[in-house]
């Protein structure tokens, strides 16, 4: 049972404490409830771009970093289709410097010319490490545009092309700014080794006099359902050929995302799942293959995601893994192999738990996604699943015309 | 309230820190057990440390694979059962291999750890090593390996280890797909039998531990045929590369080049290896460091630039490191020196030295927050012959290390001549 407590500001701020006098360390995160879903098809990228920029300096303060490093403190931030969340950690004493950073970005940026045109090179860097000078780079961009035709998942966080980015203007990060990184799209959480009434007095300081800006509605075009299977074939060079595969599922509070979270642990979570088990050990189809979801919070997909042992043909590998997902369509799933994900599921909470970090993210999440008290509550939602659910879920979910194929091969033949 | 001035801080370089220190037990064998009891969750970490690294090994990747192979079967149960047994009560089993040791790893809920500790007993002595397991093993590791050799990075971060201790050396060899056609399941099976069943084993243990783990832990492995005589590490001949300077094509489209520049190190016994960890995040070791400032947050050449020592028992090497754009690399380079050269002619300013000072102390701080880090520490300590003094003269300069003594060293040390170069695009 994770204790917080909750207050709102005056200016709409919602702001979590979690007291934790075990650590020395105190961490302030403060998640704006705006993610790549909400950017414009012609802009993406834009929410992550601005997340660098973040880092420009703000209206009073030239340098973010340098003042937070002097107080002995260490941050960073991370953009999702979701949500952008920024979170440092300090000495508990030097906690007031983390509000008055913090503040102060919420308050205005400096919106430095230098600083976008520096951040759109070093993020243009980053879309090349990480999706066009890797091999299978390009997977999940292509995925993306193959599974959503309509809902803004279609893109990554990254955004589609470079283009997008290189063509950012200071007026486009302006608008953003203005639009989202107000106290009313935005959660504080502050954990670690600090008291309640601290905060409160310290929020109230630095946070209070904000201008509450208008809240954002979003009003997201919603994925039709999907009709017919889609399949995109890929050449690339690349040294072997790779197998994905992707179906629609719930969104992240209805019951099927747990159920969804169950099936990737049956299917793929380690060495004694069956997709391992069956494709990489007996039947030797696969190099590797894994099953995840991403957690989305609209409705998101599952994944099937592999590659093949050199010489098996697509269609095999492919006619395999459907057998595997007939199997868990066909057959209840055994008492013992329930427990035993259930107990992954119970372990692996716990072991996220341990960080102050994590603790305090999660608590934001939960916030955004509408009551930090799900945090607890998110167990016993594990333990309510039953066998029948999982077959009646996996039936529902890998319909053929739910499914989204994509057969990447190599050009080295 | 005047949001331009910042708050007052307490300087993290008067922090006390202290190193919670270890409890020691020996087991009925000699096996050492360093444990931190500390946390509020009821989990355990447990890792068998083994000499039983890569210096070792006579032929290529034998070490590598005999601990990869740990959980693929014992006499009484196939690689899927035992999988299925840590996987049933939720918990992790890893194991990975380094130069020197070889270590298994398990985290678990403390209700469940007496499930598993026989089992683990059960892989370091009793391990078969099937045919039909090394045989897939094989297979998909040279694809994964396939694969990897499409990336820059993962090329460059082999050669320049090959530079700078020549490819004989457990530090600098790597592999090729034709060693993984060499090995045979005898090699596999010796390695075992040597390094593991009649092997060197340290045991590290945290969490909120239960009063009879060390009990336990007696029970399962107190009686084993380990720890009957020390183990001496092979000495290796470190062979550079004469040619400092190298360009890679590893993919004619490829749009950037990982850079790697590195020069030889000494151990973490040198009296210049603190200072020097100083002296290397000023340069390139945080994101407020110079080499970050200028290429990253002047110029946008690169996504992050870093700079570091190492980790390693032997000898270590000062290597920068980055992917940058492709036509930008040879600019990047230049900047890099241009930094080196700063360095060591102009003294770091007092502002300057006492950010990083309190960087250094509140990362720290931060790092040694919880079970799982303070033994982490720990074990790296141990590992490497040091002991708490390592620590608390670590804290001492941090603290005190002044402007004089680090341009000494980065006159010492930040000598372009002295550094390896390598892009690989």
């Amino acid at each position: 049972m994770l204790h917080f407590n909750r207050f709102v500001l005056n200016n709409g701020l919602r702001v979590l404490v979690h007291e934790d006098p075990s650590t020395p360390m105190a961490v302030i995160n403060v998640m704006y409830d705006v993610g790549a879903r909400d950017e414009n098809p012609e802009q993406t990228g834009f929410a992550h771009l601005f997340e660098h920029l973040m880092f420009g300096g703000s209206v009073n303060i030239p340098d973010y970093d340098e003042p937070l490093q002097r107080a002995g403190g260490d941050n960073n931030a991370y953009t999702t289709n979701d949500l952008t969340n920024y979170y440092c950690s300090i000495p508990a004493q030097n906690i007031e410097t983390a509000f008055w950073l913090e503040s102060d970005r919420m308050l205005g940026l400096a919106f430095s010319k230098k600083s976008l045109e520096v951040q759109r090179k070093v993020v243009c860097e980053e879309f090349k490490e990480h999706y066009i000078n890797k091999p299978y780079g390009d997977v999940w961009s292509k995925m993306r545009q193959l599974a959503y035709t309509t809902h803004p998942y279609k893109w990554m966080t990254i955004g589609k092309e470079l283009s997008h980015i290189e063509k950012a203007q200071i007026q486009d990060v302006k608008n953003f700014f203005f639009k989202h990184y107000t106290p009313i799209n935005a959660i504080l959480v502050v954990a670690g080794n600090v008291t309640t009434p601290q905060v409160q007095q310290l929020a109230e300081k630095w946070f209070g006099p904000i201008p509450m800006g208008e809240k954002y509605v979003r009003n997201l075009p919603t994925e039709p359902e999907q009709k017919s299977p889609r399949l995109l074939e890929v050449k690339a060079n690349v040294p072997v050929d790779a197998f994905v595969k992707t179906w629609h599922v719930a969104s992240r509070l209805e019951k099927g995302y747990y159920i969804t979270d169950l099936i990737t642990e049956i299917l793929g979570g380690g060495g004694s799942s069956r997709l391992y088990q069956s494709l990489v050990k007996e039947q030797q189809l696969f190099s590797n293959i894994d099953c995840y979801h991403f957690g989305s919070v609209d409705n998101g997909l599952i994944a099937i995601d592999g590659k093949l042992v050199k010489g098996v043909r697509m269609a095999d590998a492919d006619a395999a893994v459907q057998k595997e997902i007939e199997k868990i369509q066909q057959t209840l799933i055994s008492n013992t192999e329930l427990q035993k994900v259930k107990n992954k599921t119970e372990s692996s909470i716990a072991f996220e738990d341990m960080s102050v970090m994590n603790r305090a993210n999660s608590l934001a999440f939960y916030e955004l996604l509408g009551d930090a008290d799900l945090m607890n509550t998110e167990l016993d939602k594990y333990h309510t699943i039953t066998a029948e659910d999982i077959q009646a879920y996996a039936q529902q979910i890998f319909n053929p015309n739910n499914g989204n194929t994509l057969h990447y091969y190599s050009n080295n033949e | 309230m005047n949001r331009k001035i910042s708050p007052n801080i307490v300087d993290a370089v008067d922090f006390d820190l202290q190193l919670k220190p270890y409890t020691l037990h020996t087991l009925d064998n000699g096996i050492q057990v360093y444990a931190i009891d500390a946390g509020a969750q009821e989990v355990t970490m447990i890792e068998w440390v083994f000499k039983a690294g890569n210096c070792f090994e006579n032929k290529n990747i034998v070490a590598a694979t005999t601990s990869f192979l740990l959980k693929n079967g014992t006499s009484s149960k196939t690689a899927f059962a035992i999988n299925e047994h840590f996987e049933m009560y939720g918990a992790h089993l890893n194991r990975h291999c380094y130069n020197e040791t070889a270590s298994i790893t398990l985290h678990s809920l403390n209700k469940h750890v007496h499930h598993l500790l026989p089992v683990v007993a059960e892989i370091v002595t009793d391990s078969v090593f099937p045919e039909e397991e090394l045989a897939i093993y094989k297979q998909n590791q040279k694809q994964r390996l396939e694969v990897n050799l499409k990336k820059c990075d993962f090329i460059a971060n082999r050669l320049i280890d090959e530079y700078l201790f020549g490819k004989q050396h457990p530090y600098g060899k790597y592999t090729s797909t034709l060693d993984y056609d060499a090995i045979t399941q005898a090699d596999i099976q010796q390695f075992f039998k040597t390094y593991y069943v009649n092997g060197f084993c340290t045991v590290f243990v945290a969490g909120k531990l239960a009063s009879n783990l060390i009990e336990q832990l007696n029970h399962s492995f107190g009686q084993l045929p380990l720890n009957k005589q020390a183990i001496a590490f092979p000495q290796s001949l470190v062979l550079p590369t004469a040619e400092k300077k190298h360009r890679i094509i590893n993919d004619a489209n490829g749009v950037q080049g990982a850079i790697r520049l590195a020069r030889p190190f000494p151990n973490r016994h040198h009296p210049d290896f603190a200072k020097v960890q100083v002296l290397n995040n000023v340069f390139g070791g945080f994101f407020g460091s110079r080499l970050m400032s200028n290429i990253r947050e002047d110029k946008g050449y690169t996504y992050g630039i870093h700079a570091y020592l190492q980790n390693l028992i032997q000898a270590s090497a000062w290597m920068v490191s980055t992917e940058a754009g492709r036509d930008v690399c040879e600019a990047t380079i230049s900047e890099v020196y241009i930094e080196m050269e700063r360095l060591r002619n102009e003294p770091i300013s007092n502002d300057e030295l006492h950010l990083v000072r309190n960087f250094m102390m509140g990362s720290l701080l931060g790092h040694l927050d919880g079970p799982f880090q303070i033994i982490a520490r720990w074990k790296s300590y141990i590992l490497n012959g040091l002991d708490e003094q390592y620590f608390y003269n670590s804290l001492q300069t941090i603290k005190t290390v002044d402007a004089q003594t680090l341009q000494e060293l980065a006159n010492r040390y930040l000598q372009p001549d002295d550094f390896y170069e390598l892009v690989v695009v």
